[in-house]
């Protein structure tokens, strides 16, 4: 039986971490996350997990301590947000070329340059070719269920790589919810124990981990390491299966609303999706045929997938809430338009550049955009493709 | 427990040949006596900080290390080694490993003094159940013999040239092992590659069966960058030692030991004189170097017999 509750979205995946209970959790405190670590020190000091608890320094060694505790053979989980994750670069990459399956609760927030707490997605997209797979949570019962599902497809044989369970900073991670928590016994069942293969502290043979690896080798790890993200997507599929089985809750790569016989759609990430779900009953009340696609799954990017369900639309906005400085459009963007371009009769697109640093996305801004969308459906043409919605620094505001 | 070194060399390596360090290197020396240093009952990981210990003994498919062994990055040895001891505490706990481990990081004075610096004092200010080992070499030989926070002063590195106005490195040396104490864990040491080895045995056995975080920092020698014919590294330190470039002491618990008082202080130039990168401070003129060098040792090793109680 589902327990109702009302938790933050940071609580929420405190909470699953207690029933998980990993064998490791190392952590720096950064703002919004700092609450992850806060709870779970709580559960520790009240022997409520059998976790050891490492307070280390920065974020660099909470991941470096991630890898070793991984690699040695135990269950290993962190938290960030932000410039701890973007202090931990380096360490992503060689968590996820040494195939080791460690999650880690990204609350999003913008990227220092200058300084701000605020969401946006700049820290975790500005990770999305290290190697991690990626899920994004519009709300704290997508963050709890997202992490639920983490380790069983992290951990999987076929894929072996570390992941990133996303959730918008503040919006989410502080902001208290309604939410469907599992039983204990229930959410042990369902994600079950970690069994390496081959680790460090393995009683029948010792391993090394991490070697100088030379030309004639390195490229077949790093095709080996594509493969496993390819391998991901069914996974990703499976354990979602299960999980709604177990748990009634259904998900996939991505949430299509109201997309059924939609002629403008807009593509996003996160928490805004609840804004633009509002604004599309809205303007669907008002006979415009509008529809929404929020991604769930950022890598690997559900590229055929995403451009099918965009094959009957006539216009589609992009609406990323992180620069790429690019100076053709966000990642998001990049990653759609690549995947529509193998469609025979492709949607006319634009990115919508948004929210950096917690501007705020209103019913009124997104339903901006979707009148931009009936616009170029009735020009033809899209006009400008690289927007940024609601600023006020250039003279023309496009929107 | 009395020290054999024929029995000790008796014993099955744990780090063994077929690794691509060059011969006369500090490095591999202290490899095999750190190793040699454990229990053979005892199981280790060792973790390595990036550098040429690193890409010499684990080159993809080979690895010179009998026991497990991890390499993850340049800055994040220590780190690195905390989360393995975590996971070790976390399974022995939880039941599902039943072997005793011992863990071991090896680093160079670049990953320990300088870049892993900040790893390695948070590592040993949180208490894991390890030892840290610096090979002090002086200087980033891995890249090419830059200066480092633990090239001493006067030494000619390639990113301190010696040169028409330059005399080699500006600044003395950092002093870790004087740090390492400061953070008042249970066992700090110096040493090097003495005689039969058998103060690094020592004090590597000490180090690693000492509960809680331990430090020994070992003079390692590096023939590129010190400029030295390879036979004559067990000379050099020899030197080192006699002329109190290199002290050999330890700290437990907090009080201070030294472990070798030279009959006579030899002149810093005995050390000196035996490698090339201190080749200019012997041309006429640069007197004052050597004057310079004295009264830095002399000074160094006053303090050091203070803080001994001598």
């Amino acid at each position: 039986m589902s327990i109702r509750e009302r938790l933050s979205g940071n609580e929420a995946v405190a909470y699953a971490m207690r029933q998980i209970d990993p064998d490791v959790f190392a952590a720096f405190p950064i703002t919004p996350s700092t609450e992850i670590p806060q709870y779970f020190a709580q559960y520790v000091a009240d022997g409520k997990v059998n976790t050891e608890f490492v307070t280390v320094e920065s974020e660099h060694s909470s991941m470096s301590a991630c890898i070793g505790a991984e690699a040695a053979g135990a269950r290993a989980v962190t938290a960030t947000s932000s410039c701890g994750l973007a202090l931990m670069y380096e360490m992503l990459y060689v968590a996820a070329s040494s195939r080791l399956p460690i999650t880690l609760a990204c609350v999003n927030r913008a990227l220092t340059g200058p300084i701000n707490i605020n969401n946006d997605h700049s820290d975790s997209m500005g990770a999305r070719d290290t190697g991690w797979i990626q899920i994004y949570a519009e709300n704290n019962q997508e963050a709890y269920d997202n992490y639920l599902q983490a380790m069983r497809i992290a951990e999987d044989p076929k894929v072996r790589l570390p992941i990133m369970i996303c959730q918008d900073g503040f919006i989410t991670s502080h902001a208290v919810e309604n939410i469907l928590l599992e039983e204990d016994e229930a959410v042990k069942k369902f994600v079950g124990e970690y069994h390496p293969e081959n680790y460090l502290l393995k009683h029948e043979n010792p391993l090394a981990v991490g070697p100088y690896d030379v030309c004639p080798y390195y490229m077949e790890h790093k095709v080996q390491q594509a493969e496993a993200m390819k391998n991901a997507k069914q996974v990703i599929l499976r354990v979602a299966e299960d999980f709604e089985k177990t748990f009634g809750r259904a998900y996939g790569f991505f949430e299509e609303y109201r997309m059924e016989d939609a002629e403008a759609a807009v593509v996003l990430i996160g928490s805004t999706a609840g804004t633009a779900k509002a604004c599309v009953d809205r303007m669907r009340e008002q006979g415009h045929k509008v529809g929404l696609i929020k991604l769930r799954v950022f890598r690997p990017f559900p590229g055929e997938e995403l451009a099918a369900a965009l094959s009957h639309v006539k216009a589609v906005a992009v609406m990323d809430k992180s620069e790429s400085f690019s100076s053709c459009g966000g990642p998001v963007f990049a990653e759609t338009c690549a995947a529509c371009y193998a469609l025979e009769n492709r949607p006319l697109m634009i990115d919508v550049v948004y929210g950096l640093g917690g501007r705020d996305c209103t019913v009124q801004n997104v339903e901006r955009v979707f009148l931009h969308l009936m616009d170029i459906i009735r020009t033809g043409k899209a006009g400008p493709r690289y927007i940024h919605m609601g600023q006020r620094s250039l003279e023309e505001e496009v929107l | 427990m009395a020290y054999h070194f024929k029995a000790e060399l008796s014993k099955p390596e744990r780090f063994v040949g077929g690794h691509r360090l060059c011969s006369g290197c500090g490095a591999g020396i202290l490899s095999r006596a750190v190793t040699r240093a454990l229990d053979e009952k005892d199981k280790a990981v060792i973790c390595n900080a990036t550098g040429c210990l690193e890409v010499s003994s684990f080159l993809y498919p080979y690895t010179a290390w009998e026991d497990s062994y991890i390499h993850s990055a340049f800055e994040n040895a220590a780190a690195t080694c905390s989360g393995v001891e975590a996971a070790y505490l976390a399974l022995k706990r939880k039941g599902k490993i039943d072997d005793t481990y011992k863990f071991l990081v090896l680093g160079g004075d670049g990953g320990t003094y300088d870049i892993g610096f900040q790893s390695l004092s948070g590592a040993m200010e949180r208490g894991h159940d390890m030892v840290y080992f610096c090979y002090d070499n002086e200087a980033y030989m891995n890249t090419g013999i830059q200066r480092s926070s633990a090239t001493p002063r006067f030494a000619n590195a390639t990113t301190t040239p010696v040169g028409s106005v330059s005399a080699g490195k500006k600044q003395n040396k950092k002093n870790l092992t004087e740090i390492m104490v400061s953070h008042e864990i249970p066992y700090v040491a110096q040493t090097t590659f003495i005689g039969n080895m058998k103060d690094l045995h020592e004090k590597a056995h000490r180090a690693i069966y000492t509960p809680g975080a331990a430090f020994v920092n070992v003079m390692s020698p590096c023939p590129r960058g010190w400029q030295y014919p390879t036979e004559l590294l067990a000379d050099i330190c020899k030197m080192a030692v006699e002329t109190c470039v290199w002290p050999l002491y330890e700290v437990i618990e907090g009080q201070w030991y030294l472990n070798y008082i030279p009959k006579k202080k030899l002149p810093v130039t005995e050390f000196m004189k035996l490698q090339g990168r201190f080749k200019h401070c012997f041309q006429p003129g640069n007197e004052w170097i050597i004057e310079a060098a004295q009264q830095y040792v002399d000074a160094q090793w006053e303090k050091l017999q203070e803080r001994c109680g001598r």
